[in-house]
């Protein structure tokens, strides 16, 4: 045993202890978000059971079973249960009641001892509602205008028929709304920025008035006519509502017009569920957010996350790629290249909010201010670059992000083997030649993994954007059909931060979690995905480079 | 080489064509790379053109003289609009003259008329974010005015874009013109004050017989009639015990009224009740021998300065002690001015306050920061007259002589000094030194508290306790990976390290704040045991293994220890946390945050250090793994070879030849993983509660710079001190990384060379 400790054996098992630990640790990362994730699509069943309150009164609970814990019983006394066990510990159970609107409460705990058997009629229904959250109770009746027209067990079928039609009707209004009358807005805002900049540029003829007043008129007819369209269509999706029973024995009357979905959880069967979570998945990374965030899509925050790193790209490859090329290939090899090249090699180390900072006070406020002095006074004093938006998001990323790239290509330029070059040059290449022929090429693996890892990092980080664009509710997306389509002053979505926002600032953070473990689900797959491609690609080099340095 | 090229690019046609393409490729290289690389280092310079200004001294022009036409009657007070243009001077007699601030021009002017055959006896001016003033007259009476100034602007002729601001001064009446009485019984007033607000109007006069008169007046609009009711309430204040009344002072939210007398007395009343006030206490301040000379209220109508004959200036306010007991309290003492003070007058927003003296000598002072920002020279007769422009941007005095002075100043961040950022300081309404960081509140006469004392704590304790975690973990695999690890395990661990690196930190915050906080504590003790238990666990594992026939291990051969740990690893997790809640009933009342609380009385946040060390030690393990990890694989193998053929067991081979030649390299990587911790963000932001308490307790949470910066950056507006400031946190985390990587990294370059010539 002693000469087991001293011969260091044991030392070495704590050394690899502590290498189990990290792969243990990275591991339960990804699998804690993988399992939390992968079940938010999963229709989850309505549980109906009896609840015994404090004062001995006994209650119908219908709900969602959304998490079960041991907790000690002291905890539970302390917090007013009056629980009924010699145990110190029991278990207890969330609830997602659903109702907002009737009781104030979406989610409870219970503590098991109090709770009833737990059953699952098979006519529980849920109804994921435009506002409110969830509403779960017995499905009654289908009206249409305030008569029954299905009740019973036909309510169903007619329900599903009900909630098609409503949901056409929904888009078409929203179509209108945002898309048509949106335009119509936004072509009103044009011409009162044209007014205004012939006005301060002193050139505002009456003809020109003239000539404004009448498009603004037209608009404006049009825009009534729209209005119209949109009133039908509301008053439309006004006619079908639903009477549902509520665990406290009310029946409510829930409308069309606010039903998103509907189903009966416990009345599908497995390839139900399969088909539905299909289905969820794609509304959530196609559709909007609803209820601050915390249901519905993520459509918003993916399109601003992508269009953000494409923007980023562009600036950053052929930045990054010049500076490497003229660090290693032109400048001259000296003390003051090999401090350049450290420095460069630290400001990866520079905390990213640093950035962020940069960025809000140099881009934001000074350039973008200069913009909009130069070319936008007639928005003033209103911003136009001179606040957040997405371009300066994607360059303060881009400059986050480019030592990464100019490490990465320096990195393949020096594993271009001397030979290579030099035959080159030696059947009379120029320098620029060989380069552009031979090196680049050669060395454009090199070049991909660096992007690979700025696109990875630029979409995971979140601190700096919080400062230079990323907002957590975007009207519009910063491409859309109205001229000139791409609107990079606007601010955007982004996966991360929509990860901290409605994870940390949404008032029901209870009910939004799953889909924030949804949503840090995707993002780690991309970002997971993105590096072990970068990984690969590079061994995949080196194997190759190390082949040609033989030749 | 260069002679061919030259020669070669004399040439004409396809062959001069490519020359001059190399030669533009060549400079479109350098010039793109230089900028780029140009560009980066502005950051640096860019971020300390920002911070720059809060380390400008504060500025005053010299004074210079207002061609003014003299005065009647003396002059008992000046005032200027918000931009510094036109200025208002108020006579003993009533008498209003406005004048251009810039150039001293007549603006004309207006008259407060007493009734006839009834004089003016004295002036007060009320708290100069109100605009009133009032004079007290022999009947009692006193007449109440406001100073008004309406700008308006007019189209530019030569530029339509530019309008023309023009600024029209008055007088109006806020209570109308009518005189109101103060003393019920019609005496002369011999001193006054007074505030008058929307809320209502107090005003407080010493009669010539001797009385201390209060009366409040709340005015009431009738809503239909548009008319205007007031009602009066009068009542008598007790007088101070000893000494002559020489000074009045209302507090601006009319709660608090100081009365100096004596040589250097102060008295306290509570005039909150107007029906019944009551005198709280009489205070000493200032040491025998020496006389109160001055003496003002800070904005927000807290503090009180007081300046003295021999120029001692200090500050007062009240102290609410444990029994609820207010004191009026000497919180702190300025540089003294060299003579006597004669005068002092309030910033009307901030904490600032300038101050006149004997000799014609105006000094300039900061209350928070304890600054004297500056003094000058305005003549040698005393300062009579004194005050500053709303924007405390300009000063009016006027000496014994008439004549007014004014000067410009320059004074945007008197907030900041050495004192008011790293050290205790006395803030209004607390009850003793503290360290606060509070940038913002709703209310305008807000004292900013700029302590960047609890950040920079808050941030070295984050980087301590990752550090806590990652050290040990890090650098232990490191070795693990480097020296002892089977090739084909490396080829697994390198890339799971490489992703736990690329998690975005968004997402271990997420996990930190919304998972593992309410585990831990729902399993704390569970927690603590498994951390205890784990490296037992290892040592356990390794014995058994030991002991295990040779000719088993043999198969799995050496270099599989981490993967063989895996599954005691998850074991011993498992087993504490089920053991946890057993512990936690049997020693600590089932429940133990609770008993943290109350048994050894720390304070238990949900969000702690904890949590944040696990989270935040996971964020900075990859980094310094893979730099330690580079430093043990790249030693020479000549030496371990050598040291492994004399005897030495792996272990005495790491131990003493890898690790003394390595060690530079562990440390480098150890530098980078804590220039990374501290300017993490993310995660303090989502783990901690991200308040700004100073204590190194483990269950509580904390505030560091980069959160700090996250937090409120996007609130605050351009070009403030706390806009600066923040720019100074952000200046600070860069430079302190950038010197530790650039440290790290040279410590690995020596290295290099060192292993290249071994």
């Amino acid at each position: 045993m002693r000469d087991w400790f001293k011969g260091g054996e044991p030392w070495i098992w704590m050394t690899a202890g502590a290498v189990a630990l990290s792969l243990v640790m990275v591991y339960a990362v990804v699998w804690l978000t993988a399992a939390r994730g992968l079940v938010h699509w999963w229709p989850k069943p309505v549980v109906e059971t009896t609840y015994k309150e404090a004062d001995g009164r006994v209650v119908r609970l219908i709900g969602e079973v959304r998490e079960r814990e041991e907790v000690a019983v002291v905890r539970l006394r302390e917090q007013g249960y009056n629980i009924d066990t010699q145990d110190a510990y029991t278990h207890r159970y969330l609830f997602k009641l659903g109702n907002k609107d009737i009781t104030g409460v979406d989610f409870k705990w219970f503590p098991a001892p109090n709770l009833g058997q737990f059953t699952y009629p098979r006519d529980l229904i849920t109804i994921e509602r435009r506002e409110w959250g969830n509403f779960y109770g017995h499905l009654k009746a289908v009206k249409q205008e305030g008569q029954v027209v299905a009740e019973g067990d036909a309510a169903w079928e007619e329900a599903q028929k009900r909630l098609e039609r409503g949901t056409a009707l929904f888009r078409e209004a929203l179509r209108l709304e945002k898309v048509d009358i949106g335009r119509i807005n936004y072509q009103l805002e044009r011409l009162r920025l044209r007014e205004r900049k012939l006005m301060l540029q002193g050139r505002l003829t009456e003809a020109d008035k003239a000539e404004f007043a009448r498009q603004r008129d037209k608009l404006n007819a049009d825009y009534g006519v729209l209005q119209e369209r949109l009133d039908r269509v509301r008053h439309d999706l006004e006619r079908d509502s639903l009477m549902v029973e509520t665990m406290e024995g009310q029946v409510v009357e829930i409308p069309f017009a606010k039903i998103a979905d509907l189903y009966m959880p416990n009345a599908m069967n497995t390839l139900q569920k399969a088909g539905f979570y299909a289905r969820k998945f794609w509304e959530f990374i196609s559709d909007d957010p609803r209820e601050a965030n915390t249901e519905g899509g993520i459509f918003p925050a993916i399109f601003g996350t992508v269009m953000m790193v494409l923007l980023m790209s562009v600036m950053v490859t052929p930045l990054g790629i010049m500076a490497a090329v003229y660090m290693r290939e032109y400048a001259k090899q000296g003390p003051l290249i090999r401090t350049i090249r450290i420095s460069v090699n630290n400001l990866a180390g520079v905390p990213s909010i640093v950035y962020g900072v940069f960025g809000l006070g140099f881009f934001v406020y000074v350039l973008g201010g200069s913009i909009d002095e130069l070319f936008f006074p007639e928005a003033l004093p209103a911003p136009t670059f001179g606040s957040p938006g997405i371009l300066w998001a994607s360059l303060t990323l881009a400059i986050l992000t480019l030592p990464v790239v100019i490490v990465a290509t320096e990195e393949g330029l020096s594993r271009v083997p001397r030979s290579v070059r030099e035959g080159s040059l030696a059947l009379g290449a120029t320098k620029a030649e060989t380069l552009w022929r031979i090196v680049l090429p050669m060395a454009s693996p090199a070049m991909m993994t660096g992007l690979i890892l700025a696109v990875a990092r630029a979409a995971g980080e979140v601190a700096p954007l919080m400062l230079v664009g990323v907002v957590k509710l975007a009207p519009s997306l910063p491409v859309d059909g109205n001229f000139p389509f791409i609107h990079l002053e606007r601010k955007f979505m982004h996966l991360g931060f929509h990860i901290y926002d409605v994870g940390f600032q949404s008032p029901n953070v209870e009910a939004a979690r799953p889909l924030v473990y949804a949503t840090a689900l995707l993002l780690v797959i991309i970002i997971v995905v993105l590096n072990l491609a970068a990984i690969s690609m590079r061994n995949h080099l080196r194997e190759k480079m190390r082949g040609l340095e033989g030749v | 080489m260069e002679k061919i090229e030259t020669n070669i690019s004399k040439v004409g046609g396809y062959t001069g064509r490519r020359m001059a393409k190399d030669k533009l490729f060549k400079h479109v290289m350098t010039f793109g790379g230089l900028s780029v690389i140009i560009a980066i280092s502005a950051i640096f310079f860019y971020l300390a053109s920002v911070v720059l200004p809060i380390f400008m001294p504060a500025s005053m022009d010299e004074f210079k003289r207002l061609p003014l036409p003299a005065a009647q009657s003396g002059v008992v007070h000046y005032a200027a609009e918000e931009l510094a243009e036109v200025g208002m001077r108020f006579q003993a007699d009533g008498k209003v003259d406005f004048f251009d601030l810039r150039n001293g021009k007549a603006l004309g002017g207006d008259r407060i008329t007493p009734p006839a055959g009834v004089k003016i006896t004295t002036f007060a001016a009320g708290d100069p974010s109100q605009k009133v003033v009032a004079y007290g007259m022999d009947n009692g009476h006193m007449l109440l005015a406001r100073q008004a100034y309406q700008v308006s602007f007019h189209p530019n002729p030569k530029d339509p874009t530019k309008d023309i601001r023009s600024i029209k001064p008055s007088i109006d009446h806020p209570l109308g013109e009518a005189p109101i009485a103060v003393d019920p019984q019609g005496r002369a007033l011999r001193l006054l004050t007074v505030q008058s607000s929307d809320e209502g109007t107090t005003a407080i006069a010493l009669t010539e017989d001797g009385r201390l008169v209060m009366t409040a007046i709340t005015s009431r609009t009738n809503l239909i009639t548009g008319e205007v009711s007031t009602e009066s309430e009068s009542v008598e204040l007790p007088l101070p015990q000893n000494g002559e009344i020489r000074q009045l002072l209302l507090e601006v939210k009319q709660r608090d009224l100081y009365v100096l007398h004596g040589d250097r007395q102060v008295s306290h009343y509570d005039v909150m009740n107007k029906s019944s006030p009551r005198l709280v206490q009489t205070v000493e301040v200032a040491p025998a021998g020496e006389r109160v000379t001055a003496a003002t209220l800070l904005s927000g109508g807290y503090s009180l300065i007081l300046g003295t004959d021999k120029g001692n200036l200090t500050q007062w306010f009240q102290v609410r002690d444990k029994d609820n007991n207010n004191h009026l309290t000497r919180i702190r003492d300025f540089k003294p001015m060299r003579h006597a003070v004669t005068v002092i007058a309030p910033e009307h927003f901030r904490k600032g306050f300038i101050v006149g003296d004997a000799k014609g000598d105006v000094g300039l002072y900061y209350a928070t920061s304890r600054r004297h920002l500056l003094t000058r020279s305005s003549g040698s007769e005393p300062v009579q007259v004194l005050a500053l422009a709303p924007r405390a941007n300009a000063a009016l005095v006027q000496n014994t002589d008439g004549a007014l002075q004014t000067a410009s100043i320059k004074n945007d961040y008197p907030e900041v000094s050495f004192y008011a950022t790293w050290q205790k300081v006395w803030y209004e309404s607390y009850q003793e030194p503290e360290y606060v960081w509070q940038s913002s509140a709703a209310t305008s006469d807000f004292e900013p508290k700029f302590s960047v004392a609890p950040l920079t704590f808050g941030t070295l304790k984050a980087a301590f306790y990752a550090m806590l975690v990652a050290i040990p973990l890090a650098v232990m695999g490191a070795i693990f990976a480097a020296y002892f690890m089977s090739p084909r395990m490396r080829s697994v661990v390198k890339p799971s390290i490489e992703i736990m690196e690329a998690l975005p930190t968004v997402i271990l915050g997420f996990l930190a704040g919304l998972w593992l906080a309410p585990f831990v504590d729902n399993n704390l003790a569970g927690t603590l045991l498994a951390i205890f238990l784990l490296p037992f666990s290892f040592l356990l594992s390794a014995y058994i293994w030991h002991r295990l026939p040779v000719s088993f291990t043999q198969r799995v051969g050496p270099g599989w220890e981490a993967a063989l740990l895996i599954l005691p690893i998850i074991l011993t997790i498992w087993l504490a946390i089920e053991l946890g809640h057993t512990i936690e009933a049997a020693f600590f009342g089932g429940n133990m945050p609770h008993w943290v609380t109350n048994e050894l009385g720390w304070t238990y946040e949900q969000r702690n250090s904890l949590v944040v060390g696990i989270a935040m030690g996971f964020a900075v393990i990859p980094n310094i793994f893979s730099i330690a990890e580079d430093a043990v694989f790249s030693v020479p193998k000549h030496l371990t070879s050598g040291s492994l053929a004399l005897g030495a067991t792996p272990w005495q081979t790491l131990w003493n030849v890898v690790l003394p030649t390595a060690s530079p390299g562990i440390f480098s990587a150890i530098m980078v993983g804590l220039g990374r911790a501290v300017g993490e963000t993310m995660i303090v932001l989502m783990a901690t509660g991200n308040t700004a308490v100073m204590d190194l307790s483990i269950f509580t949470g904390f505030r560091t710079l980069s959160a700090n910066i996250g937090v409120e950056m996007p609130e605050a507006a351009v070009g403030t001190t706390h806009y600066r400031l923040l720019f100074f946190s952000a200046l600070v985390l860069f430079a302190f990384t950038f010197l530790v990587n650039t440290a790290a990294e040279l410590v690995r370059q020596r290295l290099r060379e060192k292993y290249s010539t071994l």
